[in-house]
């Protein structure tokens, strides 16, 4: 079916990353429009999340759009029974873009299927979050001015962690060099070490995590450890310290090192990091609103000429 | 050299697949919707082959499947032997490649798949025909052939 879905960024082209960060930029400088006056976006949210759900209210509501939706699935007909493809037609009828978020693997890309409106997914359960991917991309250009020839260090769950694994993906236009960090129960998988080789990505690989070793980072992306990813909780409490983020361990920092999470961070970065320079999570988090207005206008066919030639900018 | 008595009559014209293992006959049965045929099929079964042991063979009359239905063998069992057959002649052989991508036809192993829990189509694309590795299109988990469900 022909629409402007946006189900992953893996198969997005250097080009259209580039075109869309662009695109960003133009929204980081005059965020409030009427740009999508008279649109309706659905946000239909399968899962609760309610720090994405936001960002891409704000994003859509900032652009002029009316917003539509659930944040609980709780109070809609799926516990009655009803089928997804069900709920997609019905909002189909109402709405000009559906944002949804599901816990299962694929969803986004089924509803994509059954409708002629763009679908643009907020995350399908273990498997996508391109507006997350999108968002760390913005980020990483915007702090260090390039996206080219970094060394960007992850760090901890990098076994579970989709955020990484979609960055490591999009990142492949770019020449960049990795380091992953984490323990063995949660080390980058094989298949994604395969997926560095085959697509020319350097990579190494630290069981350790101190000053030495993070002394050549441009980016240094945090994950949280997950407690429920441990059979062993022993084993929890052991590692989940060896990967906090003090502030005596930026001694050695590059000065452009910028700290990144995808946030919320439970243990892994000491809070008084926030008042340094190199901490950049707060405004990571900001900058998924340009990243969301970029994705919402390109799926409802808005061109970055249109949004250069916009004459809908509010103060 | 003296001719074997077949072991299942010969066929005047239609398709024969040979060479089943015993124990995918009654997939390769229902992937076919042979127990929808109305034209005469003739099936053999457990009987004694020198390269396999035991095989099964089918004899269906009058019925040329199209190259998308036999390929779809493939995925159950990939070494059959398939021989047109008019006027008691072989007048064509075939073998069976899998195809690129598979609708409909296995389930995704993995229970978190959209489409584990929907009333739909699934769709793998092959990854490795060698190997026999698909990937879930809906998911994106690879997995093996070989361990997967038929629908």
């Amino acid at each position: 079916m022909d629409n402007r879905s946006l189900i992953t960024l893996a198969e997005h082209s250097r080009e259209k990353l580039l075109y869309l960060i662009e695109m960003a930029q133009e929204f980081e400088k005059h965020p409030n429009r009427r740009l999508l006056e008279g649109r309706i976006a659905a946000t239909l949210f399968f899962e609760p999340s309610t720090r994405t759900r936001l960002s891409f209210e704000t994003a859509a509501n900032r652009l002029g759009a009316k917003v539509i939706g659930f944040a609980d699935p709780k109070v809609t007909s799926g516990t009655k029974g009803e089928i997804l493809k069900d709920t997609i037609k019905m909002v189909s009828n109402y709405a000009d873009i559906i944002i949804m978020r599901h816990y299962l693997e694929g969803a986004a890309k089924y509803a994509s299927e059954v409708t002629r409106i763009p679908i643009l997914n907020a995350g399908d359960g273990a498997n996508q979050h391109p507006s997350q991917t999108m968002l760390d991309l913005y980020t990483i250009y915007q702090s260090q001015g390039t996206l080219e020839n970094l060394n960007i260090y992850l760090v901890g769950d990098l076994k579970y962690g989709r955020t990484v694994h979609s960055l490591l993906t999009a990142m492949r236009h770019f020449n960049p060099t990795f380091h992953f960090i984490a323990p063995d129960e949660l080390a980058m998988p094989e298949h994604y070490k395969q997926y560095c080789k085959d697509n020319g990505i350097k990579y190494h690989e630290y069981k350790e995590f101190d000053a030495d070793v993070i002394s050549g980072a441009d980016i240094l992306y945090m994950t949280r450890v997950q407690k429920e990813r441990f059979s062993d909780l022993m084993e929890y409490e052991r590692v989940k310290d060896a990967y906090l983020l003090k502030k005596d361990m930026l001694v050695k920092a590059r000065p452009n090192m910028k700290i990144l999470h995808p946030l919320p961070r439970v243990n892994e970065i000491e809070y008084s990091i926030d008042d340094t320079p190199y901490a950049y999570y707060f405004q990571q988090a900001q900058n998924g609103l340009y990243a969301r207005q970029a994705l919402i206008s390109d799926a409802l066919g808005i061109t970055l000429e249109d949004v250069r030639n916009d004459k809908t900018i509010i103060g | 050299m003296k001719r074997q008595e077949l072991q299942v009559a010969a066929l005047r014209s239609g398709t024969v697949i040979d060479h089943i293992p015993s124990d995918k006959l009654f997939q390769v049965v229902s992937l076919l919707h042979l127990d929808k045929m109305e034209t005469p099929v003739t099936i053999g079964y457990n009987l004694k082959s020198g390269k396999m042991g035991s095989k099964a063979i089918v004899k269906v009359s009058d019925k040329f499947f199209t190259d998308e239905e036999l390929n779809q063998l493939a995925v159950i069992t990939p070494n059959v032997t398939l021989c047109i057959i008019r006027d008691y002649e072989v007048v064509e052989k075939k073998e069976v490649t899998l195809p690129e991508t598979l609708i409909g036809l296995v389930k995704c192993s993995n229970p978190m798949c959209i489409c584990n829990h929907e009333p739909m189509a699934t769709r793998f694309h092959v990854v490795d025909s060698e190997k026999r590795v698909v990937k879930c299109s809906y998911c994106n988990h690879e997995m093996a052939l070989e361990k997967m469900q038929i629908i």
